[in-house]
């Protein structure tokens, strides 16, 4: 009987493993190996580098950032002047000029990819042709010939500054810009401000309020009109009751050029123009392939209950096309924001041709400065996808 | 300079990541005559040049690179080759140049650089004389009745990105208290197109590139270039700091050329002058003494340098004088005896 259960004993377990044979303990030893072989290449690279540019010369700390710098720059959204404002200040400014391209492109690429797409779907032939054409020839030729031929055909029809096209209300067109008249808030503005505020608010508690409705009474509010009705109306009032306060200043030529008003760059223009039809052709693509990808089932039963075709893109199409476009049009959008640095080329004072360019070349701090610009692109890009993803997370589809 | 054999892989991989590709390619050994012996090794000498400007650096129609700035390089050659030819030229933005030099990309700067204090101190560059005293002006339309510098308030400035060219303007407009606007661009070409286009007033850059960017617009006759000199712009090659003997090798190479011109010893009678009986010819081209020696080159260096490329006043005026489509004066840069500012030490 003693016998036995030694004899199942020996059976069951297995000779014991030596632990540096054992699976966590090699995985455990080879990752530490590659951890450690990493570790040492950064390293390597870093002492390097460093060891390499003090014997050169040059500079490898961040001393630059305060000293003055000496040059201008055209377009600047906060002040910059080279007396006062040091190096530190031009990489502010070029950021800001970065982003604001950035900006504005991604939303003027936004709706014409959309409207784009759409259109290639289009059952009109002559519709869905130009749409084709337009994306086929936008996507197909490099982006810097592209961003060429737009400083160049925004230029060249354009008038010099003596012989500029006026436009109705006091708005200047040139080969030096575009001069409209610049705002000027006085006392008792923000009152609007409070109210456009105010009106947001109440017409999101309108809105909240309008979708209980309907599903405790199936009763249906305008509430489009009633949330333009109350921003539009709101604003105006308090503008009024506050007196108007809101004067203009209006560009005038003297000398060479225009002073006063707001100018808007033909830098800016022609790289924003290029940037975004660029990038539409892309997201129309997108556009299309997320319509397509929807299954024609989903269609066919929306029709069967009687939605109208647009209420059918709007409430069963679109939203589930969404959960396959939003990926790849991050993607876009982060291509976008990267490929305004060919500013460059058409002398548009963005990150890369202020800092990377002027400050680089002044300072010859090149390790620095082209560190700091690839970091600011990498925190730029890494914002923009997690804002994406997480409008992404709302969009998914929820599984039960 | 220390440098693991095993690490220069990497060290590469990541200089190349951070823009600087070739930094660890030129980094073994100790820090003295280094750059001589791998010029020699490799059989090529690296030059930077400009990527284009008539007189100082431009390939012709058969792809041979002429100019004043190119010279310098040909004169190195023709020193420790006894070939004027054993070049690669590197073209280079005016933005890429100085990182070039530092990573050890190219072996001597010779693009029409402005000698600066910062660039010397801050960027670990020497510069090893002037082959051309210049200064900075303004070119502009006809037809704006501007006779000078001062009536450009308010005016529209296009400029290349990324020089003193840039700075001298925003002091010149600051200390007159004058408004105006700059639109700068990475390379000439594209400032001077958009110039030429209409989107600035004003162009600025050194004189002799004024002069040089001129022929190149769509109407020559209706561009004028100001009198103004706002800056002093001494142009010259520049080399790396560490290399004492490189360094004297190309400054030598210019100031051959000046005294060259100086005793009238020209490409065409160099062979001649051999036997001259001047002991100031005879030590140049290396009849009597060996001054070569210390520099790591032969005796005959001097005279290798007139056979193949010719004295300073020779390139002058092919490149940027009478003999070629610029037509400028010698001004600052004749000979000291002649009223200018070129003066070669003597070889002794």
């Amino acid at each position: 009987m003693s016998s036995a259960p030694a004899g199942v004993a020996s059976q069951t377990e297995p000779p014991r493993t030596p632990f540096w044979r054992a699976d966590w303990a090699r995985g455990a030893l080879w990752q530490a190996l590659l951890l450690s072989a990493f570790v040492w290449l950064m390293w390597a690279a870093i002492d390097n580098a460093s060891v390499n540019m003090r014997a050169r010369g040059v500079p490898t700390d961040f001393g630059f950032w305060n000293r003055p710098a000496g040059f201008d720059i055209n377009q600047t959204l906060v002040p910059f002047t080279s007396a006062g404002s040091t190096y530190g200040r031009a990489f502010t400014v070029g950021l800001l000029n970065t982003l604001l391209v950035a900006f504005f492109g991604i939303i003027i690429a936004s709706v014409l990819g959309f409207l784009i797409g759409i259109a290639r779907l289009s059952r009109n032939w002559m519709v869905a042709r130009l749409a084709t054409i337009y994306v086929e020839v936008i996507r197909n030729t490099p982006l810097l010939l592209q961003l060429l031929f737009w400083y160049n055909a925004v230029l060249a029809p354009l008038p010099n500054p003596r012989q500029s096209v006026e436009l109705p209300g006091n708005i200047y067109l040139n080969n030096r810009g575009l001069f409209v008249p610049e705002p000027l808030f006085g006392v008792g503005f923000d009152w609007t401000l409070w109210a456009l505020g105010i009106a947001i608010i109440a017409s999101y508690a309108v809105k909240r309020y309008a979708a209980r409705l309907r599903v405790e009474t199936t009763k249906r509010l305008p509430v489009g009109a009633i949330a333009f009705g109350l921003i539009i109306g709101l604003p105006a009032l308090a503008f009024l009751l506050a007196g108007a306060p809101l004067s203009w200043s209006t560009p005038e030529l003297r000398g060479f050029n225009f002073n006063g008003g707001v100018r808007i760059f033909p830098e800016f223009v022609a790289l924003l123009l290029g940037l975004s039809l660029y990038t539409a052709a892309f997201i129309a693509e997108i556009v299309r392939a997320g319509v397509l990808s929807v299954s024609h089932g989903q269609s066919e039963a929306a029709s069967a209950l009687g939605l109208p075709r647009g209420r059918l893109l709007r409430l069963v199409v679109i939203p589930q096309a969404m959960r396959v476009i939003i990926p790849p049009l991050t993607n876009q959008y982060l291509n976008l924001t990267k490929n305004s640095s060919l500013a460059v080329f058409i002398g548009y004072p963005d990150l890369v041709q202020v800092f990377a360019g002027t400050v680089l070349n002044q300072t010859g701090a090149a390790v620095q400065v082209i560190s700091i610009t690839m970091a600011v692109y990498l925190v730029i890009s890494l914002v923009t996808s997690a804002g994406m993803n997480l409008y992404n997370r709302r969009m998914a589809l929820a599984e039960r | 300079m220390k440098v693991r054999a095993s690490s220069m892989g990497f060290a590469l991989a990541a200089a190349t990541t951070l823009g600087l590709t070739g930094f660890a390619a030129a980094q073994s050994g100790d820090k003295t005559s280094r750059t001589l012996e791998q010029v020699k090794a490799r059989g090529t000498l690296s030059c930077g040049t400009n990527t284009g400007l008539a007189g100082f650096a431009l390939p012709d129609d058969k792809g041979n690179w002429t100019g004043i700035d190119v010279d310098v390089c040909r004169a190195i050659s023709a020193a420790i080759f006894n070939d004027p030819n054993k070049i690669k030229f590197v073209p280079l933005t005016a933005k890429d140049r100085f990182t070039a030099l530092q990573s050890g990309e190219i072996d001597v700067l010779s693009r029409n650089g402005t000698w600066t204090q910062s660039r010397e101190a801050d960027l670990g560059l020497l510069w090893t004389g002037v082959n051309y005293y210049d200064g900075q002006g303004f070119m502009v339309r006809k037809k704006l009745n501007v006779s000078s510098a001062m009536e450009l308030s308010g005016a529209s400035v296009c400029v290349q990105q990324g020089t003193t060219t840039e700075l001298n303007l925003a002091d010149y407009f600051r200390s007159n208290n004058m408004k105006y606007e700059v639109v700068a661009f990475a390379t000439a070409n594209e400032a001077i197109k958009a110039y030429d286009s209409g989107r600035c007033d004003a162009y600025t850059t050194d004189q002799s590139g004024l002069y040089a960017e001129r022929i190149k617009l769509t109407n020559v006759d209706e561009h004028l270039v100001l009198p103004d000199v706002i800056s002093k712009e001494p142009l010259g090659p520049a080399v790396r700091q560490g290399d004492d003997q490189w360094f004297n090798l190309v400054k030598w190479a210019h100031f051959v050329m000046l005294n060259a011109e100086e005793l009238g010893v020209t490409k065409a009678n160099v062979d001649e002058r051999l036997k001259s009986t001047v002991p100031e010819v005879r030590r140049l081209l290396g009849v009597e003494g060996d001054y070569g020696k210390a520099l790591g080159l032969t005796p005959d260096w001097g005279f290798r340098i007139i056979k193949h490329v010719g004295n300073y006043g020779e390139s002058f005026n092919r490149n940027l004088g009478e003999g070629s489509r610029l037509k400028i004066k010698r001004g600052l840069n004749a000979l000291w005896n002649k009223g200018g500012l070129q003066y070669g030490p003597p070889v002794r």
